[in-house]
């Protein structure tokens, strides 16, 4: 079933062309892979389908509705993002991981967030100040306070790319494995070929904001 | 020493100017030794300064003369004249003319006409004027600053914003903690002057009242009720303009649409 139908989308500032004409259809449980170069558009491609960006071209249908129809603070609840900084919010653990829940006035109980912070391994860190964890344990709450939003659709720019080499290997395992145990659908975009062999199920391959390839991830090896 | 070379008053008055520009251009140099070039800026301010403050000046000379109706439209000229000024300390934040002008006409403007009413402020246009113009050109600093204060917060803070907003938030919560860090800044030059009125400060006002023969203690309760009236015209001025400002930060779809450039 296709939950997220990217149609001729493109976005253009000023002069410069930073997504063109992309069209690609992703699968429920499906994880696209998006690759290429710096510059190449993968940022600005990502940020089309949550709409914190306006395409200059084309659309996007969630679920078989054209996302422009979607109100942004749904639509932004349906497609949640991981950044490669995780940005929290001052405050606990707890407090970011109800951050997206208690936009739409709805409290999250605790055990609903040990339960959260238990699939990203850190069980027992809710009462904890965000000021005091380390670049992983940062990224692993910024991921938990996306789940709590239950998205249909999760986006993840660069989610490992600001951790070190140790960190980065644990958040990616740790990803992988709630991806696949929920079957989340993702985008996932990355420069590194190996983390999105490891992670996806189909690659699209981007230069100059096109979509140059678009193939089973087994093609990163060819 | 002046006083003895210029007896003739404007003569004197321009001699004070030109020294007192010294003065002020004397620090803009000291801070070139710094690397901080204030030079072109502060020399256009000066003589801009001078020229508009002798235009006023003439200006005010007709309109003590004139009818008391005259009062209103000067005013309210002084208040886009303001808005005009203080947009431009929010460059590349869009509607920053409208912002301004419609922030200080709500701040300004409101304590202008209820004190007015009360009789606070004389309608006499000596006074409407002169204290009209202190109200209008605080709201204008405190406008000023609460936009640049926004405008830098916010570009400062892109990424927790934008993490608020793919998270499901709305563009005015996202935006809130600086909203309100620029509505506390912006007002700490007035509260600073109603703490050292007196101490610190004793401003023209009172200055000016004393040498026009009013008693000491009404002139001093005056100073404190102008000092109030600036504090709730800049306080009313920062709070419509950072409320409005807020919403002109973002498209429809509540999409970041500040910019660094102007």
């Amino acid at each position: 079933m296709t939950i997220l139908r990217i149609e001729h989308l493109g976005r253009s500032a000023g002069d410069v062309t930073l997504v063109d004409d992309i069209s690609v259809d992703v699968q429920a449980g499906e994880v696209l892979a998006v690759v290429g170069p710096s510059g190449a558009g993968k940022s600005s491609f990502l940020r089309l389908l949550n709409r914190l960006d306006e395409p200059t071209a084309g659309t996007v249908w969630l679920d078989g509705v054209d996302y422009r129809q979607i109100p942004p603070r749904e639509l932004r609840r349906k497609v949640g993002m991981v950044t490669q900084r995780a940005f929290l919010f001052p405050g606990t653990v707890y407090d970011n991981v109800g951050y997206g829940p208690r936009q739409r006035g709805d409290a999250i109980s605790e055990a609903r967030a040990e339960e959260l912070l238990a699939r990203v391994g850190l069980s027992g860190y809710a009462g904890r100040n965000v000021a005091n964890l380390s670049g992983g344990e940062a990224q692993r709450v910024s991921l938990a306070r996306a789940l709590a939003n239950v998205p249909l659709v999760l986006l993840l720019d660069e989610p490992t790319s600001a951790l070190d080499a140790e960190a980065k290997a644990q958040v990616e395992g740790l990803m992988g494995d709630i991806i696949r145990d929920a079957g989340l659908t993702c985008v996932v975009v990355t420069h590194d070929f190996a983390q999105a062999s490891r992670l996806a199920t189909r690659v699209m391959m981007l230069q100059r904001g096109r979509a140059m390839r678009i193939g089973p991830a087994e093609m990163l090896h060819a | 020493m002046l006083n003895r070379l210029f007896t003739d008053p404007l003569r004197l008055g321009l001699a004070q100017a030109l020294a007192a520009a010294i003065v002020a251009f004397a620090v803009v140099l000291v801070a070139r030794g710094q690397k901080i070039h204030l030079e072109r800026d502060t020399a256009i301010a000066l003589v801009r300064g001078l020229v508009q403050i002798i235009a006023v000046g003439s200006v005010l000379v007709l309109l003590l003369h004139s009818s008391r109706w005259l009062g209103a439209p000067a005013l309210a000229a002084m208040i886009v004249a303001a808005g005009i000024t203080s947009a431009r300390r929010a460059k590349g934040v869009p509607g920053s003319l409208r912002v301004s002008t419609t922030a200080i006409a709500c701040g300004a403007g409101t304590v202008i006409a209820v004190m007015t009413r009360l009789g606070v402020i004389d309608r006499a246009i000596t006074t409407l004027i002169p204290v009209g113009s202190m109200l209008i050109a605080n709201a204008m600093n405190t406008n000023g600053l609460a936009l640049n204060r926004f405008r830098a917060d916010v570009l400062a803070h892109v990424g927790e914003i934008e993490t608020a907003l793919a998270l499901g938030a709305g563009s005015r919560e996202s935006v809130g903690p600086y909203v309100q860090e620029s509505f506390e800044a912006s007002l700490i030059p007035a509260i600073d002057s109603l703490r050292s009125l007196g101490i610190v400060w004793i401003p023209g006002l009172m200055a000016g009242m004393l040498l026009s023969g009013s008693r000491p203690i009404y002139a001093a309760i005056y100073q404190f009720v102008v000092l109030a009236m600036i504090f709730a015209a800049s306080g009313l001025t920062s709070l419509v303009s950072t409320l409005l400002i807020r919403d002109q930060a973002f498209t429809d779809a509540e999409q970041l649409r500040l910019s660094s450039t102007a």
